[in-house]
């Protein structure tokens, strides 16, 4: 499969005060046509970060310093405003985490589909335009008549649906999702991940997820990205990183879900806090807190290495080759 | 069983909302026992951060009574609060930011152990909770501090005053993933050495299986399920607890067939005007008409299970 994303060694930092803090740290990995990259980390990791810097919503004091994003073919870093608006809804989208700032309060729901169906098709008639906001509404399990409402009459799971549907309004090709089922409870966080897996099928467009959440990427993501302190530390298919996690975060994090179903034994989480990133570690930016350190792991910085289908940066795996 | 400490009885509580009403909990019944930590669990609005209130006595309930050591409580003594501690979901929001560690430990101590040697007793709290060594800790700032130990500190705080009771709510849902279950272990090590009984209020099923010994589930401002954690979890009896427990993230799931439409699983009510009959009856693919009209009583089952629905009654 062809590849829609492609991003090498991205690294961005925050220009502030004598030293700039880099919160994306040498960031690579592609993304293919139709598939669903989750991104994984807890405060701090970078994962907002990348995000901004990927859908070029970053603003100062965040820099891009190096690296590119490949996309059509394009490098999205070196496009200037006027280009990137010509692929935004387009070809690339954004869902936000939290609906409430990203719907006009002041605006009826079907006016903001309008608004963005007619900028970027400009023979569409305005009643085609709210006739085709109505049934993207529907795609989301959300009737028509609430197609005049204003964001504020539809309730939380109502209005982060109907974001999904605003980003999937002009056919993208690649979704960008931060945490769109943090701020709604886990009945409604069920049914979103069971209708944008849909809406891929049927759509085909390419997803990056990126959440705190572990445990939903598990059943969601065809793909999952580890991330801390910046750096992507793991990265694999859900199920290799879920029944085989090499990078010693990647266990400890997963081990800190505790299980719904299966024998209950004492899980301790991972000792210790994420790093600061204006005063990062030195070395793995994981070894204050890993069980698994030796010598030198305070002092080299593992790269990313790739084990069979699976890409790892930790010292425990030297040439790429597997040691466990 | 032995004598709870904490009971509610027959609790609710309406908030005036211009002309209408808002039912937020109505007829709760829980009781609390030494030891054992009871997880109360539901989606926001379900009702539980106000029954944890009510047992904090933030505010008086509307109707039914809460009982410490089986005695009914009235107004807001302070040797109420030397027994029951409320702990909040956000660390970030409730230290004072302007004082040191010591000084928000101090204060709780002071007001309620007058005679205590302060200095220790600070120091042994920090103990406690696992903030060692405790030099390095006692003369911060809350801001120096991460999520953690923040939390931490604030367990410490309801620690001085030598509870019987601690009231989590969502504790740990605002710490990073990791540190979740160190403050989840500390919770259990307090109930174990300190026997403290615990309400862990929380929307995460695994964590309340992890802590819990009995689960409690609120829908739409009422009980409708309770009952030892493994039975509730793999042998729910109301159809909203299915649905609770199948749309939480289980990378272990089979691929059972699911009561509910994935895709449409529906909403809780408005709390103005909840539906009549059992409040779960419009999102039920296997309500009944006595379901619509008549809210289904409470049925005790072998084993300390019970629930409110029909389904059970009619069995």
């Amino acid at each position: 499969m062809s590849a829609v994303l492609v991003v090498e060694g991205l690294t961005v930092d925050y220009v502030t005060g004598a030293e700039p803090v880099r919160a994306c740290d040498d960031v690579s990995f592609e993304l293919r046509r139709g598939e669903i990259l989750g991104v994984a980390g807890e405060s701090g990791s970078g994962k907002s970060t990348l995000i901004t810097a990927l859908t070029r919503l970053q603003r100062p004091p965040a820099v891009t310093t190096a690296g590119r994003i490949e996309f059509h073919g394009t490098d999205l870093v070196a496009l200037g405003p006027d280009d990137l608006r010509k692929l935004r809804w387009t070809s690339l989208a954004i869902v936000l985490q939290s609906a409430m700032d990203a719907l006009n309060p002041v605006m009826r729901v079907g006016a903001q589909f309008v608004d963005v169906l007619r900028a970027h098709d400009k023979t569409l008639s305005r009643k085609d335009a709210w006739t085709r906001a109505a049934e993207l509404l529907g795609m989301v399990g959300i009737s028509a008549d609430r197609v005049r409402s204003y964001p504020h009459e539809l309730s939380g799971g109502m209005r982060q649906r109907a974001s999904i549907a605003l980003a999937l309004a002009c056919g993208p090709e690649l979704v960008v999702m931060d945490e769109p089922t943090t701020a709604v409870d886990v009945v409604m966080q069920r049914q979103i991940l069971a209708q944008v897996l849909r809406l891929r099928r049927e759509l085909g467009f390419a997803v990056v997820f990126v959440t705190h959440d572990l445990s939903l990427l598990l059943e969601l993501a065809d793909r999952i990205a580890i991330m801390y302190g910046g750096r992507i530390v793991e990265i694999g298919t859900a199920e290799s990183l879920y029944g085989k996690p090499r990078h010693p975060y990647t266990r400890g994090l997963r081990d800190s879900f505790p299980p719904l179903r299966s024998p209950l034994r004492k899980l301790n989480g991972i000792p210790g806090s994420p790093p600061d990133l204006r005063n990062p570690p030195p070395g793995c930016p994981f070894h204050p807190r890993c069980a698994d350190r030796f010598d030198g792991c305070d002092e080299q910085r593992p790269e990313l290495l790739t084990i069979e289908d699976h890409a790892v940066a930790c010292r425990l795996y030297p040439s790429g080759e597997d040691q466990s | 069983m032995s004598q709870p400490v904490l009971e509610a009885r027959g609790v609710s509580k309406l908030f005036p909302a211009g002309r209408s009403t808002v039912r937020a909990v109505e007829d709760a019944t829980l009781a609390l026992q030494p030891g054992r930590i009871v997880a109360l669990v539901g989606e926001s609005g379900s009702g539980k951060t106000t029954l944890a209130r009510l047992l904090a006595r933030f505010y008086p309930p509307t109707s039914g009574e809460i009982r410490l050591h089986g005695e009914v409580v009235k107004g807001k003594p302070r040797a109420y609060y030397s027994d029951v501690q409320l702990i909040f979901q956000d660390p970030f929001g409730s230290l004072n930011p302007l004082h040191r560690v010591r000084y928000n430990l101090e204060r709780a101590v002071k007001l309620h152990h007058p005679k205590a040697d302060v200095d220790q007793r600070v120091a042994e709290l920090l103990e406690r909770v696992s903030l060692t060594p405790v030099e390095q800790f006692i003369d911060k700032f809350p801001h120096e501090l991460s999520g953690g130990q923040r939390q931490r500190v604030v367990i410490a705080r309801a620690l001085a005053v030598e509870p019987k009771v601690l009231l989590g709510d969502e504790p740990i849902s605002m710490l990073d993933v990791s540190i979740r279950l160190e403050m989840l272990n500390l919770l259990d090590r307090l109930r174990t050495e300190d026997g403290l009984a615990l309400l862990y209020i929380t929307h995460d099923i695994a964590s309340a299986r992890y802590l819990c010994d009995d689960i409690v589930v609120m829908y739409a401002g009422r009980m409708i399920e309770g009952g030892p954690k493994e039975d509730v979890i793999a042998d729910p009896l109301h159809p909203y607890t299915q649905l609770l427990i199948d749309s939480s993230p289980d990378p272990e799931r089979s691929d059972r067939p699911d009561l509910f439409d994935a895709e449409d699983l529906g909403e809780p009510p408005s709390l103005i005007d909840p539906p009549a009959g059992c409040r779960f009856h419009p999102r039920c693919p296997l309500a009944m008409d006595v379901c619509r009209t008549e809210a289904p009583p409470r049925t005790e089952l072998p084993g300390g299970r019970w629930t409110h629905c029909w389904l059970q009654e009619k069995r």
